[in-house]
């Protein structure tokens, strides 16, 4: 279990949107930039990590019911994608780190694997 | 009777895709529906959706709410799919290089949508349009 705020100050990150998620605690964590993947996860409690920054990210949590979003490679979130986070109640966080160095951390930290 | 709601789908437009699925589970949740349920509801929705965006030129998504269960019938106008058997294999995909730019395109949302309903249908004309129906139990 890691508390979202220690990932946030792990990886440097910043919170675009949804501070009141900074205190919750997460279990598992799933890295891709294909939705078509995220999409067929039955795992609750998890942080996506992605480079893919467009509208269907959000969608895709939307319909997953995920509720934070760490977008690597100093993928920006643009302003329709952070409203429709808002609405969803989904913390987005933005890293600088490449996929695999945020994952080296994240799994280090004790984030668990889906499979 | 059950309630009753239809919602347009734009072939193309990957920046609305979602927003029909949205809707659907907004209403579920008002309804004091299981949190499992709609969400392997909307998956199913949202895979339906996106497809129709990603290989259809239109369609529409009719949505019909029973105290029981969920009946929803996704119609498009489109190319049709040649081969269902085929389609509905994992991996079986012939998304554009733009559809995979978006996250997509993978060939698993229909395998994805039979495991998340208890009911699905698919038909298909060739050069007409497909037409799809999940239905999901709500207790
Ligand atoms: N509404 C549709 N109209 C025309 N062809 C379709 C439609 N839905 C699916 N297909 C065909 O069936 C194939 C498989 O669909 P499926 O949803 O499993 O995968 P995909 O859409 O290609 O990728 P993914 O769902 O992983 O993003 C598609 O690539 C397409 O050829
Ligand atoms: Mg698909």
């Amino acid at each position: 279990m890691v508390k979202v705020v220690d990932v946030v100050d792990k990886l440097n990150a910043k919170v675009i949107c949804g501070k009141n998620g900074l205190n919750q605690d997460i279990d598992f964590g799933f890295a891709s930039d294909l939705m078509s993947d995220v999409l067929t996860l039955d795992t609750d409690n998890l942080l996506l990590v992605t480079g893919l920054n467009n509208l269907q990210t959000i969608r895709t949590s939307e319909m997953s019911d995920i509720s934070f979003i760490l977008f690597v490679r100093d993928k920006k979130v643009s302003q329709e994608m952070k409203e429709l986070a808002c609405e969803n109640n989904i913390t987005l966080i933005e890293c600088s780190y490449s996929m695999f160095k945020a994952c080296a951390v994240l799994y280090e930290m004790g984030l668990e694997p889906v499979y | 009777m059950g309630m009753k709601f239809t919602f347009v789908i734009e072939g193309g437009n990957f920046s609305k895709a979602g927003t029909a699925s949205s809707e659907v589970k907004k209403i579920l949740k008002q309804l004091n529906v299981d949190p499992k349920i709609i969400k392997r509801t909307v998956v199913s929705l949202y895979e339906a959706e996106v497809n129709v965006v990603a290989h259809a030129f239109e369609g529409n998504m009719n949505v019909e709410i029973f105290p029981d269960k969920i009946v929803v019938r996704i119609e498009d106008k489109g190319p049709g799919i040649p081969d269902i058997d085929m389609a509905m294999q994992i991996g079986f995909s012939t998304a554009t290089p733009e559809v995979r730019e978006m996250g997509f395109g993978a060939g698993m949302g229909l395998p994805n949508i039979k495991k998340n309903s208890d009911r699905m249908n698919i038909s298909s004309t060739i050069n007409v349009g497909t037409q799809l129906e999940i239905v999901n139990y709500l207790k």
